[in-house]
């Protein structure tokens, strides 16, 4: 498998080394995508990864959403590309439209950094096809805006479509629904709050986030193995 | 041309929580104000547009209320040209 994986690193990212390390891990190839760089350098599959893009100011992802590596992501999403969303990742790809919802502040006002228990949802999107519907995942979660939202017509047709990917068995933040984590209509773009990348070995308490990060793996060999 | 003086509120959306505005509400009955509801947090933003007449300004602002200032899936806004 010779996947590579693009990982995208805006000023005020800080999630980028550990998946260049994970998915060297997972026997892929990861590269930095810099946000100032109008292009995916022709990677199998994008990863937005989580920390305080652009200082996360006005809101989060706002302005991240500008930077010209968002326009490349967009037309590599549009192409059935595999893009995965963490954490800050995940409130970018909502500002920037290609997932749905947004993130406000936690239920509480509380900034939440705590393992969590997801359940899977669902199979078949790029994140979980190594995954089986009701698997519960300890992944941890790092974040103050994780409070899941949307209108009630999002959520019905998030629901009917089969597209929440994940849930919090005991919601931290407020979310609506329990969501931890949607994809798109195509189902190639996932966003999720939890960080898969820290649950990727025993040391860190839990290797649950490998099952994730190894479906993307699969995603982007599929994509690697077809014909250009 | 001119130089309008804008002003943005950012509010959020009814129905959506405003856990900022909560944590006040809860907060000045401690102080004897025990007669208060509604307690909402808002944005602020003000900009100074070069345009020909306040209504080219209006629609410039309110132009990037939609792309950037607010995010219309959770917010509100109001914009004020002086």
């Amino acid at each position: 498998m010779n996947a590579r994986v693009g990982v995208v690193q805006f000023p005020g990212t800080n999630c980028e080394l550990d998946m260049l390390h994970v998915v060297d891990r997972l026997g892929g190839t990861a590269e930095i995508l810099w946000h100032g760089d109008a292009g995916t350098k022709g990677v199998d599959a994008v990863v937005v990864p989580g920390g305080f893009a652009h200082g996360d100011y006005l809101r989060t992802g706002a302005i991240a959403r500008f930077s010209p590596v968002m326009a490349a992501v967009a037309e590599f999403a549009a192409a059935g590309g595999p893009v995965v969303g963490i954490c800050n990742g995940f409130q970018v790809l909502c500002e920037a439209h290609l997932l749905p919802g947004a993130l406000q502040r936690n239920a509480g006002l509380k900034f939440v950094c705590a393992p969590t228990d997801l359940r899977v949802e669902t199979t078949t999107t790029v994140l979980t096809g190594r995954a089986a519907v009701g698997d519960v995942l300890r992944i941890p979660i790092n974040h103050f805006e994780g409070n899941y939202v949307c209108d009630e017509r999002t959520l019905a047709e998030l629901r009917a479509d089969d597209r929440v990917v994940v849930r919090y068995v005991d919601n931290p933040n407020g979310s609506l629904d329990d969501i931890a984590g949607v994809c798109n209509a195509g189902r190639n773009v996932v966003g999720l709050m939890p960080h898969p990348e820290r649950a990727s070995d025993p040391l860190l308490g839990s290797s649950d986030g490998l099952v994730l990060l190894g479906s993307l793996l699969d995603a982007a060999a599929g994509r690697a193995a077809m014909p250009a | 041309m001119p130089l309008f003086h804008a002003r943005v509120d950012v509010t959020h959306l009814p129905g959506v929580a405003d856990p900022a505005g909560a944590t006040v509400e809860r907060a000045l009955p401690a102080l004897g104000y025990d007669n208060v509801t509604g307690v909402h947090i808002a944005k602020t933003i003000r900009l100074s547009v070069d345009a020909p007449d306040a209504e080219t300004a209006r629609v410039q602002v309110e132009e990037m209320c939609e792309r950037l200032l607010a995010n219309p899936v959770i917010e509100a806004y109001e914009v004020t040209i002086s």
